[in-house]
């Protein structure tokens, strides 16, 4: 399925966990560091550096650009360790993720309350996805380097929905039907 | 005694920063193209088929196979007959890490103040560096980039005696388990049985350096492999955690003696991109 951001509660509420979908639109980029002071920032009743509301942040930072490319290799980081920063960042507005591996309880429930999704980008294919990324600056906390803020333009970005707003998990899913029993 | 330059060290693991993180292996390679056949899958088969087309796109020199290039980790056999010359060996390979990952256009993933300020030192130095004295007269450097990713899927447990084989099998099987598909699946397992907490965390980590899937000459240990990786593909995680009967593409397993009260047991995780290389000088 094709989709463009901003994402709308209509198209979210077609999104099920398992689902292949191409986007396309503008997309921002946070890991770790960029999280933590964008939290502060909301602590502090500060805007932050972008304005959330039906937007997708990607959980990535990317190799150099080598002259004449926007970008270097931008595969997904893992993403649990932004669990503690995310029911937060639904709450202000955000409607998508993209990153890779499980995602904690409170995320799942918080995707279910704030109607959002959760999508994964193949691990370790960095170098195939950044032909879906057309552009690509650093709009805030510069000093963090791979870590900064940075706001792409992407087409048919490729991912998978991991955790829709119905409590849809594919990771479990996936798991389910191939485990073999007798562990 | 046999003289080494460090400058010819410097460029040598410049060299292999940059390849290690272009180029994958002939030997991972051939074992993500067999796991392609094997996959069950169809989610897993097109996980499978992605991450072959993205090697073919990081080895035209570019774009490196993951934006994670990984913290350098780098290990030296050091002939006992060679004399370093022209400098510091350790900080030979870290102004080669220096120089590889600047020219090679790769990322700097590493920082200082670890608990506190977290401050890129923004040229992904210190490398970690293990050195190891051998015999005869040549250096020889394996630098293996390791992921973040997947080293934070890293295991280690103080055994009794008691829990013998099968109690490190069910252990071991439940790591990979709970990793589900954080360390980025399909992935090799590394298993360190023995020593002490620092041996076998090494070993662990030192058996991700074997061809992938080469059994472990002692036939006990290659047993032991084969047995929890059977286990490990029943788990269903598959490819990239989406489900699939491929979720390792092989199981290596050290071993060290240990004290008669212990039985140490590590796992460090490698995710599918299991990048090194190796020079002799």
């Amino acid at each position: 399925m094709k989709i463009t951001t901003p994402l709308t509660d209509d198209v979210i509420e077609k999104l099920h966990a398992g689902d292949a979908v191409e986007i396309t639109g503008t997309i921002y980029v946070g890991r770790d560091a960029a999280h933590k002071r964008m939290i502060a920032a909301l602590d502090a009743g500060e805007d932050l550096p972008f304005d959330p509301k039906g937007q997708i942040i990607y959980y990535m930072g990317p190799s150099p650009a080598r002259p004449g490319r926007p970008i270097g290799s931008a595969g997904p980081t893992t993403s649990y360790r932004m669990d503690p920063y995310t029911p937060r960042m639904l709450e202000v507005g955000l409607k998508g993720m993209i990153g890779k591996g499980n995602r904690g309880s409170e995320v799942r429930e918080a995707l279910k309350k704030y109607k959002a999704v959760y999508f994964a980008a193949i691990g370790g294919a960095a170098a195939l996805i950044a032909d879906s990324i057309k552009e690509a600056e650093v709009i805030a906390y510069e000093d963090l380097g791979a870590e900064a803020l940075r706001k792409l333009r992407v087409e048919d970005f490729p991912a998978i929905v991991v955790n829709d707003m119905y409590g849809g998990d594919a990771y479990e899913q996936g798991k389910a039907k191939y485990r073999v029993e007798g562990q | 005694m046999r003289e080494i330059n460090c400058q010819e060290i410097t460029d040598t693991v410049a060299r292999l920063c940059i390849e290690s993180n272009y180029y994958l292996g002939e030997d991972v390679l051939n074992a993500l193209r067999h796991a392609r056949e094997k996959e069950v899958s169809p989610v897993g088969q097109a996980v499978l088929d992605q991450i072959l087309q993205n090697a073919e796109i990081a080895a035209q020199g570019e774009l490196p196979l993951c934006q994670d290039t990984g913290l350098t980790v780098v290990f030296l056999e050091l002939g006992q007959e060679v004399h370093i010359v022209d400098g510091d060996l350790n900080e030979a390979i870290n102004e080669g890490v220096r120089k590889g990952y600047i020219e090679g256009y790769l990322r700097k993933s590493v920082v200082d103040k670890p608990f506190s300020a977290r401050v890129n030192t923004r040229d992904n130095t210190p490398a970690v560096i293990h050195t190891e004295i051998v015999p005869g007269d040549k250096l020889k450097i394996t630098v293996c980039p390791k992921g973040g990713g997947s080293e934070n899927m890293s295991y280690l447990k103080m055994f009794s005696p008691a829990a013998g084989r099968q109690g490190i099998v069910d252990w071991v099987v439940e790591c990979v388990d709970k990793s589900g598909a954080n360390p980025c699946p399909p992935v090799i397992v590394g298993v360190g049985i023995g020593g002490t907490i620092d041996q076998t965390t090494l070993i662990a980590k030192k058996s991700l350096l074997r061809p992938v899937g080469q059994p472990h000459p002692d036939p006990e240990v290659a047993e032991l492999e084969a047995e929890i990786l059977e286990r490990v593909n029943r788990l269903g995680i598959g490819p990239q955690g989406l489900g699939g009967r491929i979720t390792a593409l092989a199981v290596h397993v050290e071993t060290f003696p240990c004290h008669i009260a212990s039985l140490p047991v590590a796992v460090n995780l490698q995710c599918h991109s299991a990048r090194h290389k190796e020079a002799v000088l």
